[in-house]
């Protein structure tokens, strides 16, 4: 097991240093910091001045070792744009992100799981068809435009919802929550919704062909026969057994969730990650881009090791394959 | 300003508008004016970014020796009155008992601090100031600046030049101006301690800014604000939303193609007014041969004939209604009709496109040729839409345009001097700074090398001796009407020859809340100084 995670942080620490590589090869590519940085009327030896100082004629190898062996020590550098530490930048965002990475994932998983077994044992009535049919509205429309199509209608027709923002925060050491306040938790609706309606219902499609798959096999049919109750039966036995899939889903999801919710985060103007980096890539804001990207791949890859850990829990023929014999 | 929204509401309508907003807003805050532009605000030092947003809202902060007023003429600030004694002698007398937020006293010896910050490596705004000018203290609220060539236009700038405390900056680590190249940030750099009408109590960079009024303020407030709360919202159709949802109460910029939404939405209106920024289209004089085009043993854009059928062939008045909504003014010069006051003198080449075929055909290309158009996508207002327009008009003279429209970020790094100034036309837009033509003259239209040296943005290669000569006199030429001759001189020379192609003004549109009132200045400067909320 110790080698297990072992090997896995190794490819961890491998993935982040090829994934901010990369980075820095399209970097040159997003055009020139330096001119976003100073007003029109600088000079251009002043401008030079500032490449020369920001280290950015150096070739593109030198400027990558010096980020990394900077990243070492966990010095992200301080962002051209606001003149600010990035990694304050980055935990000052992080909680924003968070938040509502984790709402979202909980409305995914409480509607989810509970509308794709209903529309699994009842696969022809009418609600099943009718959460079918929504699912496919939320697998196909944009992000951005359910985004923009419920601020329309909860914010601006409405009006019972905040449009932007996070309302009232509350800081608690360091970390700043909208859990505490109305206004926080009323933010949070829309944009978890906008940002947790895919994943919804991908888990909903795949609970329901699970449930499906499994209802005619023999060992519910013992169970029937055992006398046990529906509940049980549907719950116990049926849905636990469909849960491998899922899990490796989620889990995966919820790091596309951080990552993508940079399109969220901008419809709502939610101040997390996703928006800060968006900011720095319009500004061509290198530190703020390559410690986010890092951070992501990291996040990534720590987030599949936890889905490999978890299967073992919940799947013992794994465990067992993974012994000798 | 220009309110373009006249619509007639019956008075009942009114009223209950009124009734439900003061109903609404007495219930959540007094007097409170929400705020949303699409950018966001970094450090707060006010010699950090040379930028008319961040000048803006620091303006609310602090403030200059000088001020500019609602219609941008200059009046005093923190200087009380001025005078010449002679022409390299300017002499500033400080307005008394003015404090700075903190309680210390604005002195001379702040002003002379200020000079020299402002005039540091670090600093982005050194211009403001010439190297060699002298700031002597002859008590603590009269300074002379001692000057080595004449300069009328010394102060054009000064409104910007934020005067900051000597001691505060001295505790707080504050010597230097703040820039990307500190390895170390300072969090002072994120504070905020001038004169002016409001100090800030909280900034978080690209969340929020909260700004609260200075009791401690020398001048009258007009405005009734007890608080000013500043969102970047960059995303155009969240700033509407929030606007006509009532969470913000004041939006900046409008997308042009929101306007009828918010003017039909009774609790919202528009307000609109020609923004300074000239739109124009530049052509590469310089090199030898076009990299572009297919005309491969001249540079056509060296024949003022071509770029004078080029600016006859471009329809301005389609682009003013179709592309712009009406929303620019177009211009026959490179400034902005209101800051030069001859400007009255000259006319646009009338739109012509037999004009245009029949100098092109004088110039030897009766069939056209093909060049390209370098283009930002986000940088003016419907930028590429106008190159587009622009494609299909020159189409018609057989012109045909390859149009390369990028983000403004990648567009910059390859038109401009980093770049190499790689381009035969492009679009770009230029306000400057001082509001004063020696600025567009020397940037735009001094002869300059393939460095740069010389007009920094003139990035076509422009040059026309006599126009340098003009630009070296105009520098120092005290006697205003002699300065406007050598200036229309300037302008008339480069209109004859097409060195440009003037557009237009781009409108500035901002939508606020129907009960707030608020002085639009057309440089686009938001100050809440001048705002009311009803």
């Amino acid at each position: 097991m110790v080698s297990f995670i072992f090997s896995r942080l190794m490819q961890a620490i491998a993935t982040m240093l090829v994934v901010t590589l990369i980075a820095f090869v399209l970097f040159r590519y997003v055009g020139d910091p330096v001119n976003q940085m100073v007003g029109i009327e600088t000079s251009l030896e002043q401008r030079e001045t500032l490449r020369e100082q920001l280290g950015l004629n150096d070739s593109m190898s030198v400027q990558y070792l010096r980020f990394v062996v900077r990243a070492l020590h966990l010095d992200f550098g301080v962002s051209y744009q606001q003149k600010e530490a990035v990694s304050a930048m980055i935990a000052q965002r992080l909680p924003a992100t968070l938040e509502l990475t984790l709402v979202s994932v909980i409305f995914a998983i409480g509607f989810g799981v509970p509308l794709g077994v209903l529309s699994g044992l009842h696969p022809r009535s009418l609600a099943s068809r009718a959460f079918m049919v929504l699912s496919l509205i939320g697998v196909s429309l944009p992000t951005f435009l359910i985004g923009i199509l419920l601020i329309f209608v909860f914010s601006v027709q409405l009006g019972w919802l905040p449009s932007f923002g996070r309302g009232e925060t509350v800081l608690i050491g360091g970390w700043s929550t909208g859990f505490l306040t109305s206004s926080g938790l009323q933010s949070l609706i829309l944009p978890s919704i906008t940002l947790g309606l895919f994943q919804m219902t991908l888990i909903m499609r795949l609970v329901r062909s699970e449930i499906m798959e499994v209802l005619p096999t023999d060992y519910i049919k013992f169970a029937r026969a055992r006398g046990l109750s529906d509940r049980v039966i549907h719950f116990g036995h049926a849905l636990r057994n469909t849960m491998i899939p899922v899990i490796t889903v989620t889990g995966l999801q919820i790091g596309s969730i951080i990552a993508f919710s940079i399109i969220t985060e901008t419809v709502f103007q939610w101040p997390g990650m996703g928006l800060l980096f968006l900011q720095a890539v319009q500004n061509v804001d290198i530190p703020v881009m390559a410690a986010y990207l890092m951070l992501i791949a990291f996040l990534f890859v720590t987030i599949n090791l936890a889905v490999d850990l978890l299967y073992v829990t919940v799947d013992p023929r794994i465990r067992l394959a993974g012994t000798p014999a | 300003m220009l309110n373009v929204k006249r619509r007639r509401r019956s008075l009942h309508q009114v009223s209950i508008g009124v009734l439900c907003a003061t109903g609404l807003t007495t219930a959540a805050h007094a007097a409170e004016l929400r705020f949303a532009f699409q950018g966001t605000l970094g450090a707060l030092d006010p010699y950090t970014l040379n930028e008319t947003f961040t000048l803006g809202m620091l303006g609310n902060v602090y403030e200059g020796l000088t001020r500019r007023d609602k219609d941008l003429t200059i009046i005093p600030g923190l200087a009380e009155r001025w005078e010449q004694p002679d022409p390299l002698t300017w002499r500033f007398h400080l307005r008394e008992g003015v404090t700075f937020a903190n309680g210390n006293a604005f002195t001379a010896d702040d002003v002379l601090f200020s000079a020299e910050r402002v005039r540091a490596e670090s600093s982005n705004l050194a211009g403001r100031i010439p190297p060699d000018a002298e700031f002597v203290k002859l008590d603590d609220l009269t300074v002379e600046v001692r000057l080595q060539s004449p300069n009328p236009i010394l102060h054009y700038e000064w409104d910007t030049w934020y005067i900051m405390d000597k001691e505060w900056s001295e505790a707080n680590d504050m010597m230097e101006p703040v820039s990307a190249k500190d390895t170390n940030p300072r969090p002072a750099a994120f504070t905020a301690v001038g004169t002016g009408a409001f100090s800030i109590e909280s900034h978080e960079p690209g969340v929020r800014t909260v700004f609260v009024p200075n009791p401690s303020w020398w001048n009258d407030p007009e405005h009734n604000l007890e608080r000013v709360t500043y969102t970047p919202i960059a995303a155009d159709g969240t700033r509407v939303a929030a606007l006509l949802s009532g969470d913000i109460d004041l939006i900046d910029p409008v997308p042009v193609q929101d306007i009828p939404r918010i003017e039909n939405n009774p609790e919202t209106d528009i307000l609109s007014a020609p923004e300074l920024r000239v739109i124009y289209f530049g052509f590469n004089q310089m090199d030898d041969v076009l990299t572009t085009s297919n005309v491969e043993n001249a540079n056509p854009f060296k024949d003022p004939r071509v770029r004078q059928a080029f600016y006859q062939a471009i329809d301005v008045e389609a682009i003013k209604t179709r592309v712009m909504r009406n929303l620019s003014t177009p211009v026959p010069l490179l400034i902005a009709n209101e800051l030069f006051s001859r400007s009255g003198e000259f006319e646009r080449w009338p739109y012509d496109p037999d004009a245009a075929k029949a100098l092109l055909a004088e110039a030897g290309y009766p069939e056209g040729f093909t060049v390209g158009l370098d283009c930002p996508t986000d940088r003016y207002v419907n930028d590429e839409a106008i190159c587009q327009a622009t494609v299909a008009m020159l189409a018609r003279v057989g012109i045909q345009v390859n149009l390369n429209a990028q983000t403004k970020a990648l567009w910059a790094a390859k038109i401009l001097a980093p770049g190499g100034f790689d381009t035969d036309f492009y679009l770009l837009g230029w306000t400057p700074g001082s509001l004063d033509s020696w600025n567009v003259l020397s940037n735009l239209a001094t002869c300059r090398d393939e460095t740069g040296k010389g007009g920094p943005f003139n990035v076509g290669g422009y040059c026309n001796p006599r126009v340098d000569e003009l630009a070296a006199a105009i520098v120092s030429e005290t006697d205003a009407a002699k300065r406007d001759e050598m200036i229309a001189e300037a302008f008339r020379t480069m209109h004859d020859e097409t060195a440009y192609l003037p557009l237009h003004q781009q409108n500035l549109v901002w939508g606020k809340r129907a009960n707030v009132e608020i002085t639009q200045r057309a440089d686009n400067q938001v100050l809440f100084y001048w705002a009311r909320v009803n």
